[in-house]
């Protein structure tokens, strides 16, 4: 009783000081100051909002559409069309089913469902095939699909930069639904998926990210923000998860950071269900019940959720040291810094919490329910009217000296290309890497000078072109040269020209 | 396959013959840059088509169309064909027993074909001589990862008692102590002071950089030639970067490995006792047993496979990731197995595919020149007779 009392008294000081401080202030309506690496100015918001039609949906990104197009009818195979095609090509796929993994090495492909009285086209993988998509091409766009069945994932990315995912409907896929990895400026929305047994929507060491207006559920994880920065995450319903969305730093992988991670609006209701990722995955780790959890990830900003009913917290804010299933990283950071709770809609979590947190609340004479934990080290970080949750850990937590992310619309940038390199720049260059193997300017390696090969096409790089794809026996004093038949035409005669530019200093060159 | 490998190695090998002087008085130094590089402003510059790309972090991975790491380079012509010199020369070692190329064969790979290599006066040695192809990559070496740079990587075989079993003071003297050397580094250091172990392992780090590999049938794929890889090969290249198989997660392109460490589970051979690997040189207990993930490239050359050779081929290798997470781990160890070390079940066609696609990451056309004669006057090709020797085996 006299504990009890105590804790009630130490939570009315609190409760008191916070509203001095904080409450209702209007002058607290300043813009973002938190993300230390994405300083926006006026011409980035202006840039940023223009990628946002009216309605809200991202503006495609993937550039300009392409005027080729070609259609697929149920029973043929997207992955013979995909292979047929050129880049820059629509892909439009009837209603139908279709058993197969679909890749794509190529850039500007758009796999686009057509969707007739509500049927869409299904790529179905029976439970026997790996993936459902796999790209690594850029400027990739995929609309309208339903896809089921899988072992792997739903779709996977690659490193393909400038891709949509959009409107597709994602079941049981396997560990994920949807996974863009390694890729540069991308969006994620208007997807349905649900049944996957790690995270429904993950997004993998990725920068420039939007995930919006997904629903995701019956899932381990809803949507995770992972190893990456600048994302944004918002309008999605995130329900029946295990966790519902997850900003991480995973320790052991090559990029070692999460930040600029922005998470508002979004609905993230009733994660409860029991933990069923596979062991010594990292989501294996997560409690069930848990709305939002950010671990070791920084300036990660929280706004105008409504999170409800999630038994273990409607937030958890956690170090490395304190989770479980992690290895080790000594070039990872493992302290949450700098994460901004500002004004969320919060009701009824932490009802039911793990041991660890009750323990924790014990520290500060509190019990549960809980909606806001914090457990491990959270430098600099802040929390908006502190007095409307039941929280624990965030003593030390300022008060948030800004109130909305308005300004920033989006982190997504224009389609972010290759190089453009020169004529001859990619003659040079195709030259050092695959014929300076067996040619030097002067003397001899495996093959013929180019001094010598200069002396028979001195004005003819066609001739050369035309040579290397099927190359015949010559001199008998050399071997028989390979075939170059993989390098296109234009970078054949590229080479050709560069070999016929050749002097005997390439130092002068630079 | 095979046959196409051994012919451009002993092209390789035998043109250098011709093309190299015998008179070790009469060396001199290449004002060439090596295959693949450009001579800019003075010094050799990798050029690689895949640097058009961009990648995330600049950290050089990500899928057929992404930039490399960052990489060692930036070293004169000079300074890359000394360091050829010093690498075929046993003068390294003090009793002219072993060179660099003892246990980094060109014609292994750059491994030496033993389960574990083998040292001074025969030493049996833990691990397994890692591959040198396109080591100018790599920021942790050694299968441990203690050494972040190869400079300091290489005092490590040079100075250890079981490896090469030298001394700074004993290599400083053996080598300032030959004319021929003297000539050869004043001309690349533009300096007639005695040389410096800097200057050596300065030399060595420039022509390992130089061992690049970047131009398999994988690579004619990734850079727009879909024919490259037949239909198998293909199936093997989505069994590879699928979510079941999930080999690409830590062997990812383009240079087929992230560069980390990672805890496999994979078993030492019989009699050898548990390899603590990044345990012990990270001193973390939750890297018990982690080892640095080896880039793939060229890995059809290098067997046996794993850090200590357990593994004769590549085929053992699959199934051993094929049966099950932990499969291998002895009842003793509690080790945190990596999250991507799964049971991923697959099938034989799947196995199959998979190693017909490792296949297609061979590539040896950048293959150095073997040295007609070496600066110490010692034989260039008595490194082959190390192996064979302690083995029998020719």
């Amino acid at each position: 009783m006299k504990t009890l009392g105590y804790a009630l008294l130490l939570l009315l000081i609190g409760f008191t000081i916070g509203s001095v401080l904080n409450s209702n202030d209007p002058d607290l309506s300043s813009p973002v100051s938190t993300p230390q690496t994405f300083q926006t100015s006026a011409e980035q918001v202006e840039e940023q909002r223009s990628l946002v039609a009216a309605g809200g949906s991202i503006k495609d990104i993937a550039g300009p559409a392409p005027s080729v197009e070609v259609i697929v009818d149920d029973g043929e195979s997207i992955l013979a069309a995909v292979r047929a095609a050129d880049p820059g090509t629509v892909i439009r796929v009837m209603p139908g089913t279709y058993h197969e993994t679909v890749f794509i090495d190529k850039d500007d492909i758009r796999l686009i469902g057509t969707i007739v009285d509500g049927n869409r086209p299904v790529l179905d993988g029976r439970g026997i095939l790996n993936d459902a998509v796999l790209y690594s091409g850029n400027n990739f766009v995929i609309e309208n699909f339903e896809i089921r069945n899988y072992k792997g994932n739903g779709v996977m990315g690659q490193a393909g930069n400038n891709y949509v995912i959009r409107n597709n409907v994602v079941i049981d896929t396997g560990i994920y639904g949807i996974f863009p990895q390694l890729g540069t400026n991308g969006v994620v929305e208007h997807n349905i998926v649900s049944g996957i047994s790690d995270a429904a929507i993950y997004v993998g060491m990725s920068d420039n990210t939007h995930v919006a207006y997904n629903e995701v559920f019956d899932s381990v994880a809803g949507i995770e923000i992972e190893n990456s920065r600048h994302a944004i995450v918002e309008y999605n319903d995130v329900h029946d998860n295990t966790g519902g969305i997850l900003a991480f730093i995973t320790p052991g992988l090559p990029i070692k950071t999460t930040y600029d991670v922005i998470i508002r609006h979004n609905f993230v209701i009733d994660n409860n269900v029991k933990n069923w990722g596979a062991p010594g995955s990292t989501v294996s780790g997560i409690p069930a019940g848990t709305g939002i959890l950010i671990m070791a990830a920084d300036d990660v900003i929280i706004e105008g959720n409504i999170i409800k009913n999630n038994k273990t917290a409607g937030i958890l804010v956690t170090d490395h040291a304190n989770a479980s299933s992690i290895t080790a990283d000594p070039e990872s950071d493992p302290n949450p810094d700098r994460v901004a709770i500002l004004d969320n809609v919060m009701l009824n979590n932490g009802y039911d919490t793990i041991t660890e947190v009750k323990a924790l609340m014990l520290t500060e004479f509190k019990q549960p329910p809980v909606d806001i934990v914090r457990v491990g080290v959270s430098n600099d970080s802040c929390l908006a009217n502190r007095e409307r949750y039941r929280t624990v850990g965030i003593g030390d937590f300022a008060d948030c000296d800004f109130r909305h992310t308005e300004d920033i619309a989006t982190y997504l940038l224009p389609p972010v290309e290759p190089r453009e390199i020169s004529v001859a720049d990619r003659g040079k260059m195709t030259y050092l890497a695959v014929c300076s193997g067996c040619h030097a300017y002067t003397g001899r390696l495996i093959g013929p000078p180019m001094q010598a090969i200069q002396a028979i096409y001195h004005d003819n790089p066609q001739g050369i072109a035309d040579y290397i794809v099927a190359p015949i026996k010559r001199d008998g004093d050399y071997p028989e040269m390979p075939p170059q038949n993989y390098l296109d035409e234009q970078t054949r005669f590229a080479v050709g020209e560069y070999i016929l530019g050749m002097t005997p200093t390439p130092a002068a060159e630079s | 396959m095979l046959l196409r490998r051994l012919t451009t190695a002993l092209m390789a090998l035998t043109g250098a013959a011709l093309t190299f002087a015998v008179d070790a008085s009469a060396i001199e130094l290449s004002d060439q840059c090596p295959a693949g590089f450009a001579l800019e402003q003075g010094v050799c510059r990798l050029s690689s088509r895949y640097d058009v790309f961009p990648s995330v972090q600049a950290a050089g991975l990500g899928g057929t169309k992404t930039a490399l790491p960052a990489r060692r380079d930036g070293f004169t012509p000079q300074q890359v064909d000394l360091g050829r010199y010093l690498f075929f020369d046993p003068i390294l070692s003090p009793d002219n027993a072993l060179a660099c190329a003892s246990c980094h064969l060109p014609e292994r790979g750059f491994s030496d074909g033993q389960p574990r290599s083998i040292g001074n006066k025969g030493a049996a040695l833990n691990r397994a001589a890692p591959t040198l192809w396109n080591v100018a990559f790599l920021d942790r070496l050694f299968w441990d990862g203690r050494a972040r740079s190869l400079e300091e990587q290489m005092l490590g075989p040079l100075f250890a008692d079981d490896e090469m079993a030298n001394t700074e003071a004993g290599l400083l003297e053996r080598i300032n102590a030959n004319p021929e050397y003297r000539r050869l580094f004043s001309q690349v250091y533009d300096s007639a002071d005695a040389i410096s172990l800097e200057q050596l392992t300065g030399a060595l780090v420039a022509f390992e950089s130089s061992l690049i590999s970047l131009n398999s049938r994988y690579d004619q794929y990734a850079l727009g030639y879909s024919d490259a890889l037949d239909d198998t090969e293909t199936k093997g290249l989505n069994v590879f970067r699928s979510f079941v198989a999930r080999c690409a997660e830590c062997h990812t392109p383009p240079l087929f490995t992230n560069r980390e460490i990672a805890v496999i589970g994979a078993p030492e051979p019989t009699g050898v006792g548990f390899d603590e690997g990044a345990g012990a040189s990270y001193n973390d207990s939750r890297l018990r047993g982690g080892f640095r993930v080896p880039s793939l490239r060229n890995i059809a050359l290098t067997e046996p496979y794993m850090h200590s050779g357990r593994f004769t081929s590549l085929a053992e290798v699959v199934s051993f990731y094929n049966a099950g997470r932990g499969n291998a781990v002895p009842d003793d160890q509690r080790l945190y197995l990596h999250w991507h070390i799964t049971s991923p079940e697959l099938g034989d066609d799947e196995e199959l595919a998979l190693l017909a696609f490792l296949d297609t990451l061979t590539d040896e056309s950048f293959l150095p020149a073997l040295p007609s004669a070496l600066p110490s006057g010692l034989d260039p090709a008595s490194y082959r007779k190390h192996v064979s020797h302690h083995t029998g085996v020719q």
